[in-house]
């Protein structure tokens, strides 16, 4: 085959994983939060169980007037959305469902995930900087508080497992992942687990867009599409980081069958870390910004580190 | 979960393991939503929904309308001669209802009016689904009050041990000065008595039920066995 028809071809792939997936989530989410509060959730869009309620919820957000504020710095305020959109995109890209399926097989893709992740909370930076709105900056302010203080964890926690394997590929990594890894990256495991929530400002750590306080955060002042894109870039980013849990720490595609079946098993783990995920947003409430910090610098940092030193060594022994 | 090792949380298990297992627990029990638009929902007894006329039992005695603490129902009528029944007999008059209307933009379902109709023309129906686009058009004329009567439940049986009614009594009880009457003729009279009473149970009965079993061809045979109700809206003036 032809390169350029290779590259277009894997190219939509990844755009058809990246607009279904996350509407995956986002259904999922509806109705397992719905039943945990002992509600049925949507029920009559599609017919059979609201299954085409995130289909309706795009239709009528794509009708929506298209507003920019008149103070808003225009240019930066309309590009936000993409710039917290894209990442995602080109994270999910680089993220192998087996060793020989990835859109994008980089030598270097922990890395190369981790660094695209970050990009998107720029988004939210700019967006909430670009909207000409105090309680916009706030968010702002608070997601740029909240990236540093968790982007050092999660890539520690990251490098822990690098080292385990020796690689800093993701499919190497998932290669040389064995079930020995579930306790002995466990501390690593549920740091990069915390740091994900926290860098996605999924419930318990949204003080981003905590609506109690500052309305919306940086998204207040977005509207109709532009706001979809935000919503749709939350669900993308649980996505990745579900996958990349599922890829890191629980094998990706190690299973039964799992040379023909490999891909599926790293979307199921992937899809049971969404499911965790969706479950602390509904049991667990807010922390104050303060606690968010507290948590990340006094009990993150030092568990992060702590498992890298264990790894080291465990690795300099046995090597 | 590793913030269960945070400084702020006490106890055996951790306040944010107790909520993990609440809402886990939430999420395996059925639900409590009521789909009323497709499953009609279970009213209680006695719902207050809305107030059926029965026109045949209503006298025109205007004691509704009187006590009405908003003043919510009108009703005109005329009084008509009926001629002697028998030659060299005396005519007689009686009250024909003309117009009856409720105006349930008004009601406030206390209730009083059916308290106080001497003839049980007026009755509490379950059936709630009549709202309207157009707040005027809850003006509900006596067409449209009847046709909610079919939706009346049957009154509840009695206690258990209760006495009997009024209407019952009086026919047990012995005539004035007849006391040495044989007692055969009460225990028959009790037979009656028994029978005479509703038989349903209070704990069972289903309003809701009772309105959906097809109020519609129920309607229209009262609408058959009653003399037809000029049109509505036609004597609203």
């Amino acid at each position: 085959m032809s390169q350029p028809i290779e590259v277009t071809l894997r190219a939509l792939a990844v755009l058809v994983a990246f607009l279904v997936l996350p509407l995956l989530v986002g259904q999922t989410e509806h109705k397992v939060m719905a039943h945990m509060q002992g509600r049925l959730g949507p029920m009559y869009a599609g017919g059979f169980h609201g299954w085409a309620q995130l289909v309706a919820d795009g239709v009528k957000f794509v009708q929506k007037e298209d507003i920019t504020p008149a103070a808003a710095d225009r240019w930066v305020f309309r590009v936000a959305p993409a710039v917290a959109l894209v990442p995602y995109l080109v994270a999910l890209a680089a993220i192998p469902l087996s060793p020989h399926l990835v859109a994008a097989a980089a030598p270097g893709s922990a890395v190369f995930v981790l660094a695209v992740t970050a990009v998107g909370i720029l988004g939210t930076l700019m967006a909430g900087w670009a909207s000409a709105n105090k309680y916009s900056l706030l968010g702002a302010m608070r997601a740029a508080a909240q990236l540093l203080s968790y982007e050092l964890p999660m890539v520690l926690a990251v490098a822990s497992v690098c080292l385990a394997a020796g690689s800093l590929s993701l499919t190497g990594i998932a290669g040389a992942w064995s079930p020995w890894w579930l306790l002995w990256q466990l501390p690593g495991a549920v740091v990069f687990l915390v740091s994900a929530v926290a860098e996605l400002q999924r419930p318990p750590f949204d003080m981003p867009v905590a609506d109690s306080e500052i309305v919306f955060g940086a998204y207040t002042e977005y509207t109709g599409l532009r706001f979809a894109f935000f919503l749709l870039s939350e669900y993308a980013g649980i996505v990745v980081m579900s996958l990349l849990f599922a890829v890191l720490y629980l094998g990706g595609w190690h299973g039964a069958f799992s040379d023909v079946l490999g891909w599926l098993w790293t979307l199921l783990k992937g899809f049971a870390v969404a499911v965790l995920v969706i479950w602390l947003r509904v049991a667990w409430p807010r922390l104050r910004e303060d606690q968010l910090q507290r948590l990340a610098w006094l009990v993150l940092v030092p568990l992060a580190l702590g498992q890298l030193a264990l790894t080291g060594l465990w690795v300099v022994t046995t090597a | 979960m590793t913030q269960a090792s945070r400084p702020s949380s006490r106890g055996a298990v951790p306040g944010i393991l107790k909520g993990l297992a609440t809402t886990a627990k939430t999420l395996v029990r059925p639900t409590h939503t009521a789909e009323y638009p497709d499953v009609p929902p279970h009213l209680p007894p006695r719902s207050r929904g809305v107030i059926a006329l029965l026109e045949e039992n209503c006298t025109s005695c205007m004691l509704c309308a009187r006590e009405c603490p908003d003043w919510c129902i009108y009703i005109d009528s005329h009084k008509e001669t009926i001629p002697a029944a028998a030659p060299g007999g005396r005519e007689r008059q009686r009250n024909v209802l003309d117009r009856f209307a409720i105006d349930f933009s008004l009601c406030m379902y206390c209730g009083i009016c059916i308290e106080v109709c001497p003839f049980d023309a007026l009755h509490w129906s379950p059936e709630f689904e009549y709202s309207e686009l157009d707040i005027r058009d809850l003006l509900h004329e006596k067409g449209r009050l009847g046709q909610w009567m079919p939706t009346v439940p049957p009154p509840p049986a009695l206690d258990e041990r209760s006495a009997d009614p009024a209407e019952i009594a009086a026919t047990t009880r012995p005539a004035r000065g007849a006391s040495k009457l044989v007692t055969g003729e009460r225990a028959t009279a009790g037979a009656r008595a028994e029978r005479a009473r509703p038989t349903r149970s209070v704990g069972d009965d289903s309003p809701s039920g009772a309105a959906g079993a097809t109020p519609g061809e129920a309607a229209a045979a009262e609408a058959q066995a009653r003399p037809t109700p000029p049109p509505e809206g036609e004597d609203q003036k």
